[in-house]
């Protein structure tokens, strides 16, 4: 059964997985979170840092680190090829049949006008974990430390694009001798 | 056969020691394949990189089946996209196993209390910067925050926010593609209007969105 609703979760998210990583992750928050309960917000929050500095693709690593919490080493694998499959066979498809130029502009069009649903789809991804569990100190004590964090990290990323691996690091070490 | 090997191999190499997601992997994956081992002449690499990163999944996988497929065909993308996922899938197995045993040591405890905050500001901040280059305007900007209120405060599913993002799409595509086509000397005056009230055309995403047409007068301020 776990290992029917890994597939047909991961299925899904491959299907309607638009915009890379970062788009994914509303996707899969709300399923493995939210809905089927497979992790929490905080252990959702880790993996995406763990994730941030190991090499590889960001839903390969939460697809394999979910379906090991709740299957085993067999529904990591089975987690993970689930998130392929829909690649595989779009790939093919494409590469057999839809090569055709104005398919291809019009799928080019098509994802133009996704972008901004996409953006706000990660908005809301990120919206979600703003949460007392993941802001340990936020309303408690004088210092809200976390919140400091998270301002620091926003304007080092969006304004002067700092390396993510350097920002976890540092919060880390902030955290360390904060908490 | 020594292809399809060769593939497994480069897309394992840069599966393993790609940090920074899809975009970091694909310059990589350029110098492999189109300059060292020239499998593929770059116009034609960078015309098929159009096409798959507008599919849905995950990108290093696409690229990986494209460029296998292209190579070796149905084997080399096979090996190909296991290449580019087992070095990730072998490391967070480790790190799983690992991470279930020390979760609760004091100090891990509290370096992570340092970074799940900072998450968040990575992952707010890659969507702000996407709505910039999406050139979103103070009236298109309805469509993402109809999306965010749908998910975050509605709790819909992103899934069918998606779908209905999708429809919406397409029909702005499809009108794009038909005034583009009819369009005489001016098709690329034409094309920047219907770029500017395209997404509009996604009024399907929220019942508060305009009519398209209906704020043509609107001046903007």
């Amino acid at each position: 059964m776990i290992y029917l609703q890994l597939l047909w979760v991961f299925v899904k998210i491959g299907v309607l997985g638009f915009g890379g990583g970062y788009a994914m992750l509303s996707l899969i928050q709300h399923e493995v979170v939210d809905h089927y309960a497979w992790m929490t917000t905080t252990e959702f929050a880790d993996m995406v840092a763990i994730s941030q500095m190991t090499p590889g693709p960001i839903s390969i690593n939460l697809a394999t680190y979910v379906g090991y919490n709740t299957a085993g080493f067999g529904g990591s694998l089975l987690a993970s090829f689930a998130l392929c499959l829909p690649s595989i066979i779009m790939v093919y498809l494409i590469l057999r049949l839809f090569m055709s130029k104005k398919n291809n502009t019009l799928m080019t069009n098509t994802l133009k006008g996704l972008k901004p649903a996409i953006a706000g789809l990660i908005f809301a991804a990120g919206l979600a974990m703003m949460n007392t569990q993941n802001f340990v100190d936020f309303g408690r004590g004088q210092y809200n430390i976390s919140v400091i964090i998270c301002v620091l990290a926003f304007v080092a990323s969006y304004f002067f694009k700092a390396n993510p691996i350097i920002l976890i690091v540092l919060s880390g070490v902030v955290g360390y001798f904060a908490y | 056969m020594k292809k399809v090997l060769q593939l497994f191999l480069t897309f394992f190499k840069i599966g393993a020691f790609t940090l920074g997601g899809g975009y970091a992997m694909l310059s990589m994956v350029e110098k492999a394949v189109v300059d060292q081992k020239k499998w593929i002449p770059n116009d034609e690499f960078w015309d098929m990189i159009a096409v798959v990163q507008s599919l849905p999944g995950v990108f290093a996988v696409n690229t990986a089946l494209y460029v296998g497929h292209r190579v070796a065909g149905v084997k080399g993308a096979f090996a190909a996209m296991l290449g580019a996922i087992i070095p990730s899938i072998t490391i967070i197995l480790l790190l799983a196993t690992v991470f279930h045993e020390y979760r609760d040591n004091p100090v891990v405890e509290r370096i992570f209390k340092g970074i799940r905050p900072c998450v968040v500001a990575l992952i707010l901040a890659p969507s702000l910067r996407m709505i910039k280059s999406a050139k979103v305007t103070w009236k298109t900007a309805i469509i993402p925050i109809a999306t965010v209120f749908l998910i975050w405060w509605l709790k819909i599913s992103p899934a069918y926010v998606i779908l209905a993002a999708i429809a919406g799409s397409l029909i702005y595509a499809l009108v794009i593609g038909r005034r583009t086509k009819d369009g005489g000397q001016k098709t690329e005056d034409r094309e920047q209007k219907t770029e500017d009230e395209g997404p509009k055309m996604k009024g399907v995403l929220s019942p508060q969105s305009p009519v398209p047409g209906q704020e043509r007068e609107e001046v903007k301020p």
